[in-house]
């Protein structure tokens, strides 16, 4: 079991150099299958994560949520689908036509490329990259721009505030996560994330970098849109803000891509400081899945209990309250190796 | 700082939180507003124009659907009205089930209030505990009147139907169970650190504007003016209850929650009460088959709804239907210090001001 | 209402607004009768004077002939005094002074006024239409108004 995927990813290559494939030839049908995959892991895995979100809210709320298809309702999300599958696609007059049909693949394409460097099991990165962290930070501050795209071309009032406010956000936000991060590397010595993963096998980096976790947490939230952050939509003000004038696919496309940041975000969390893929027992890919959503739950748990806090306040609490922390959790840290090294020296 | 061109926003009439059909246009810089100006009527049924083709009785139904959110006291205004143009005279048990459905009503519109606040500001769980718990409410009003939402419950002269026998258990436990709801919507709702934070210190009313300005009702007590209608005006029994006028001090959001969660705990004290002295005896008074008030009589009556001061004016020609009614709605006249409290905020205080002025646009169009 | 108290100050509004309002007897109500172009100066001084710092209500009847403007007045904190104001205006170029630099709250109600029935009010800065689309033609509160439909 252990071994599942990555004993069947080289039984496949060797099967494939014996068809006659150069290696080049066969590693790249190789990666081009392993994306395969990934693309179909994650539109189960949101069609799972929809389906649970709102069974959670319900359970939350007192209410039973969807209830109707299948056992539990879990065939709800699929019926959804097929229903925005089958949606007239509207584009309205006044949009920036190749702008508007470009953001939601953007979105979606940024949030599958997130997926690349995270070790979903022992030796099952797709991408081991050495800057591995680098890469899931830069690239996770992609997605704002979809959202910018989104905003602009829809030429709505509501569509362009909600934009700009996802750009604030980012620009606020990215600092603190990175920051927060640091505390990770200077400890670990490395940006590879597998490299993390195999630092934590004694300790969890939840127990040596607390302060780190919880900015990352905060910021996380922020950069992922999701309550109480979620201003770039924010319904009650913005009416959908940025996606107000997407429907059917499209908009479903965003919404995809939002849960499919959701699930990234979350494993990258649980291999910064919850051991990654590491764990007894089970083998090392349900450990992963296991934490990662554990910390969805949670991630769902502070969307629907609290309200949505104001855009001042937000920035407030960014350059004011997250990064000084995130700084003196670096310098505490830095302090504390230097420590460490003299004792053990 | 850059000079940025100012834009208008047009919040509703079709928008998540306008609580009906109202269109605020905002003027904006940015996020900040610089002015807003309110435009009514989406939801205008010419009710006044109704009242005129229609006898006396028959518009109770017409004054029920006014503040949909509290059924029983937009009614009960309308038939105290009457009762004071016709001199008819309403037994002591009426009045008793009468304050006790008309507190549960607005009971049942403060925990819309504070759901809707909650929702308005994305805390969508609170909306659902309120809702939970005025379901509760809407039970009882099947109980009684066989409708939920709106029960035309209030009679000329008294109610429509004596209360039933598994009213009082339902009550006793209801009432038995509000401090328990409040304690969930202070942990859930008032005592969450980002709603404080978007609500206190926004939209202040301060009193001498709330004066000047009409402002009634929960509104008017969250400013530090302590004017309650059931107080000052002395109809329905009220003298005979204890209970306190819940005022609040700084006019703010915050301020307009905490009076209402205190309202529900001063109304469900009052129900308590009224259980207790309620007498037996006639639900209906003596009411003569066809109304006609003398010609050229006139009275304003007012009560204090869930919103604020509810008036009638009533004119009489001397016909079985009135001359002219008109309504005067506190939704009506609160909104007008919606600018006043949002100018200078930002453009997601002036939700949380629509949500704390807790207007009906059921009432305010009519 | 007709204690020694509300008589005392019925006679003090009288005296001061020297002839020009008229007392009518209403059983709630301390009933005052105006010229529309004194109502301003009386408005003022039950402000000023009487405490009467609420404008409850303000409405208009159409009596065939003439409207007829009443406007309800408490206090706050309340006083004890309720005063009702009225003045009528003919039907023709129906127009009554504004009242909304002395209570800010007649405005919506004098655009209601305005919108249903028609009296325009001088001096209100923003006359129009509150509840009834801005391009609707007639006032529907007046008794001749055609109903349709």
């Amino acid at each position: 079991m252990e071994n599942l995927f990555v004993n069947l990813a080289r039984a496949l290559s060797v099967w494939l150099q014996h068809l006659g494939l150069s290696p080049f030839g066969s590693d790249l049908l190789l990666l081009v299958l392993q994306w395969t995959a990934i693309i179909l892991i994650i539109t189960l895995n949101v069609l799972i994560l929809v389906w649970l979100e709102r069974k959670i809210s319900g359970f939350m709320q007192e209410r039973l949520g969807p209830n109707r298809l299948g056992p539990f309702g879990c065939f709800q999300t699929i019926a959804d689908t097929l229903k925005l599958l089958t949606k007239e696609d509207i584009i309205p007059s006044q949009t920036d036509r190749l702008i508007f049909k470009t953001a939601p693949m953007f979105f979606i394409i940024v949030s599958v490329l997130l997926y690349a460097v995270i070790p979903m099991g022992r030796d099952m990165a797709v991408v081991d990259l050495n800057v591995g962290l680098f890469y899931f930070i830069s690239v996770g501050s992609l997605t704002t721009i979809a959202i910018l795209m989104a905003g602009w071309a829809s030429n709505n009032k509501w569509s362009l505030l909600g934009a700009m406010r996802s750009v604030a956000q980012m620009i606020s936000y990215e600092i603190p996560l990175a920051f927060s991060l640091l505390g990770v590397v200077m400890i670990t010595g490395s940006l590879n994330l597998s490299a993390i993963v195999a630092a934590q096998s004694h300790i969890w980096f939840i127990i040596l970098q607390p302060v780190a976790f919880v900015t990352f947490f905060i910021a996380a939230t922020a950069e992922l849109n999701r309550g109480p952050f979620d201003m770039p939509e924010a319904e009650q003000e913005l009416t959908a803000g940025a996606f107000t004038e997407y429907s059917g696919m499209r908009w479903a496309l965003f919404f995809l891509a939002e849960y499919t940041n959701l699930a990234a975000v979350s494993a990258l969390a649980a291999t910064l400081f919850f051991g990654g893929w590491q764990g007894p027992l089970l083998p090392s890919w349900i450990w992963i899945i296991i934490k990662t959503y554990l910390i969805m739950l949670v991630f769902m748990w502070l969307k629907w209990t609290f309200p949505r806090i104001r855009m001042d306040h937000l920035m407030s609490l960014s350059w004011k309250v997250l990064i000084p922390v995130s700084l003196l959790n670096i310098l505490v840290t830095g302090v504390g190796i230097e420590i460490f090294k003299g004792m053990r020296w | 700082m850059f000079k940025t061109d100012r834009y208008i926003i047009n919040i509703g009439p079709q928008h998540p939180s306008t609580h009906g059909g109202l269109h605020v246009e905002a003027v904006m810089d940015g996020e900040e507003v610089v002015d807003v100006m309110v435009h009514l009527g989406y939801v205008h049924r010419s009710v006044e124009k109704i009242a005129e083709s229609r006898t006396y009785p028959q518009f109770i139904p017409y004054a029920a659907r006014l503040d949909y959110m509290a059924t029983n006291l937009p009614a009960w205004g309308y038939v105290g009205a009457v009762e004071k143009l016709t001199g008819v005279a309403v037994p002591e048990r009426a009045q008793y089930i009468r304050v006790i459905m008309g507190e549960l009503s607005r009971i049942a519109s403060h925990m819309m209030f504070v759901g809707s606040l909650a929702i308005d500001l994305a805390a969508t769980t609170g909306l659902l505990y309120c809702l939970r718990d005025r379901e509760r409410i809407m039970d009882m009003f099947e109980m009684t009147s066989g409708q939920r939402l709106l029960s035309a419950y209030m009679r000329i002269g008294g109610v429509s139907h004596d209360l039933p026998e598994e009213f009082f258990p339902a009550i006793r436990s209801f009432l038995a169970d509000v401090p328990r709801m409040l304690d969930e919507y202070n942990g859930l709702i008032t005592g969450n650190e980002i709603l404080q934070a978007r609500c206190s210190g926004i939209g202040v009313l301060d009193p001498e504007t709330a004066i000047a300005y009409g402002v009634t009702g929960p509104n008017l007590r969250a400013s530090g003016i302590g004017y309650d209608l059931r107080r000052a005006d002395l109809y329905g029994f009220y003298d005979r209850f204890d209970f306190e006028v819940a005022v609040a001090q700084k006019g703010d959001c915050l301020a307009r929650l905490l009076v209402r969660l205190e309202e529900i705990q001063q109304s469900a004290k009052i129900i308590g009460q009224a259980l207790e002295q309620m007498p037996e005896g006639e639900i209906l008074g003596k009411v003569p088959k066809v109304l006609k008030p003398e010609k050229g009589r006139e009275v304003y009556h007012r009560i204090e709804s869930a919103k604020g001061e509810l008036g009638y004016y009533l004119v009489s020609d001397g016909t079985e239907k009135p001359a002219r009614l008109h309504v005067r709605a506190p939704s009506f006249i609160n909104l007008m210090v919606l600018p006043v409290i949002s100018r200078g905020g930002k453009l997601q205080d002036i939700i949380a001001n629509i949500a704390t002025l807790d207007p009906v646009l059921g009432e305010s169009d009519r | 209402m007709a204690d020694n108290d509300s008589e005392a100050t019925s006679n003090q509004i009288l005296n001061a607004m020297e002839g020009r309002v008229q007392a009518y007897p209403d059983p709630h109500f301390l009933g005052l009768r105006i010229e529309p172009a004194d109502l301003p100066g009386l408005l003022l001084y039950l402000r000023d004077q009487a405490g009467m710092n609420y404008l409850a209500n303000l409405t208009a009847t159409d009596l065939k002939e003439e409207f007829e403007l009443t406007y309800h007045l408490y206090a706050i904190p309340d006083n004890g005094l309720k005063m009702a104001v009225k003045t009528r205006v003919p039907r023709d170029g129906a127009q009554v002074p504004s009242v909304i630099t002395l209570y800010p709250t007649a405005d919506w109600q004098e655009r209601e006024v305005f919108d249903l029935m028609g009296i325009r009010f001088i001096g209100h800065p923003n006359l129009v239409r509150v509840l009834l689309p801005d391009e609707y033609e007639g006032h529907p509160l007046r008794k001749d108004f055609k109903k349709e439909g």
